[in-house]
């Protein structure tokens, strides 16, 4: 097809109108051709303009509902922080994890988290992201799952943990730090998701060791059970 | 309800979708789900196929997020864009509903039909610009936009050579965006300098 033909089909591409072998020729032409480009998001804006000339009957919740489900269950595994902050000692930190099995609960049960959980999971990613920041900061490799135990200078710390499966509905995990050998609650979160980033509630003293358990929802006062994630800082 | 999210640009939340963040996400589909709804309505004429076309394009967007460029097009018609992409898929596997395309009276069940009154503004501008349109040209439009023909189609269906058919959606749509432009159209898209 000439030139001249394949600008002409700009406002047919615009408006989902071309015949797929035109398609292609035409993408094909779009990649080296800047004029069309330009011609392309001016008409692309008015053919999606008419998108608004339609009665717009409001939606069921359930449509919503089901996105909002269905993006939760595809999340990427890569979170774009943690890629650049952290992978040589999430390397290490999986080998030194190499055999131990985790084996919980629910697969699944993340999805009926609601976005008020989502958003106080965003703050502590931002605030154990924010550790990663510190001068003089040390990370240690975790037992029991793939992540990171990232402890600055003042003894604030963070856990990050990879593909930890979220915890069953009426559970959740508790972290503790344990010196002297009395472990002291510091924090709870669900799991789930690709990551879980928890920012622990008390600072980790120098040689003092952090461990992970299940514990009934709300959480304990002490460990009732085998610590499923084990970091020495020692 | 997301509402700290409120005060953030469409194209802001899309690059917080890029990180995985569903409240974004969410928030998107607050602003646009309804009108994505009522395009995937009029185009399939059926509730549950326009569900699975929304469905598809808002995780069209939380997947391809990363390959949306702000300086390219706005948040809002990249998103119709997808949901009219997906809808017109979908409507070219159903072919017998294509017939009754220019029948606008569809009624469609369940949910309110009390619009915002941004929506009811929007719709009466556009179909203010389309009556402008010659007859042929506002045909030409709608039944390649609302009804999913392509243009081999359109120039069986209307009887007309291919050529005219092309240049009747050309200059149909090149009119319609000046036309919008002159109505007060910068809500919906910043015209480029090549409109002229």
């Amino acid at each position: 097809m000439e030139a001249d033909g394949i600008h002409e089909l700009t406002a047919a591409y615009a408006l989902d109108a071309l015949d797929p072998s035109d398609e292609h020729d035409y993408e094909e032409h779009l990649r080296h051709c800047p004029r069309c480009r330009e011609e392309l998001a001016s008409l692309q804006a008015a053919a999606t303009a008419l998108a608004y000339g339609v009665e717009t009957p409001e939606p069921l919740p359930r449509l919503r509902e089901r996105i909002l489900a269905e993006a939760r269950a595809e999340r990427p595994n890569v979170v774009p922080f943690r890629r650049r902050l952290i992978v040589p000692s999430l390397a290490a930190a999986a080998a030194a994890a190499a055999a131990v099995a985790i084996g919980l609960g629910v697969w699944g049960s993340s999805l009926s988290g609601s976005l008020d959980e989502e958003r106080s999971a965003r703050a502590a990613r931002e605030e154990v992201l924010a550790l990663f920041a510190q001068e003089g900061v040390s990370q240690f490799p975790l037992s029991g799952a793939d992540g990171t135990l990232v402890v600055a200078p003042g003894g604030q710390a963070g856990l990050v943990l990879t593909g930890l499966r979220a915890a069953p509905e009426d559970k959740t995990y508790e972290v503790w730090v344990i010196e002297g050998g009395t472990p002291k609650p510091a924090g709870l979160f669900q799991g789930g998701g690709a990551s879980s980033a928890v920012a622990l509630t008390r600072p980790v003293p120098e040689g003092a060791t952090v461990a992970v358990t299940l514990e009934p929802a709300g959480g304990a006062e002490a460990p009732s059970g085998e610590p499923l994630v084990v970091a020495p800082t020692a | 309800m997301p509402k700290d999210l409120a005060h953030l640009s469409d194209e802001a939340l899309v690059a917080l979708v890029v990180r995985s963040d569903e409240v974004a996400l969410a928030e998107l589909y607050d602003r646009y789900g309804r009108a994505a709804y009522g395009l995937a309505v009029r185009i399939l004429r059926d509730e549950a196929l326009a569900e699975d076309a929304v469905q598809e394009a808002f995780l069209a967007v939380w997947r391809s997020a990363g390959r949306f460029l702000p300086e390219r097009a706005k948040a809002s018609t990249w998103i119709l864009t997808l949901v009219h992409r997906r809808a017109v898929d979908l409507v070219r596997r159903e072919e017998r509903r294509r017939a009754d395309v220019l029948d606008e009276d569809y009624d469609v069940a369940g949910g309110s039909t009390e619009e915002t009154a941004w929506l009811q503004f929007e719709r009466e501008r556009v179909q203010a610009a389309l009556r402008k349109l010659p007859d042929q040209q506002r045909e030409a439009l709608e039944l390649a936009y609302y009804g999913g023909f392509t243009q081999s189609e359109l120039a069986e269906r209307l009887g007309q050579p291919l050529g005219t058919i092309k240049s009747r959606m050309f200059t149909g749509l090149s009119r319609l965006r000046d036309l919008l432009a002159e109505a007060g159209g910068e809500e919906l898209w910043k015209p480029t300098e090549s409109t002229s």
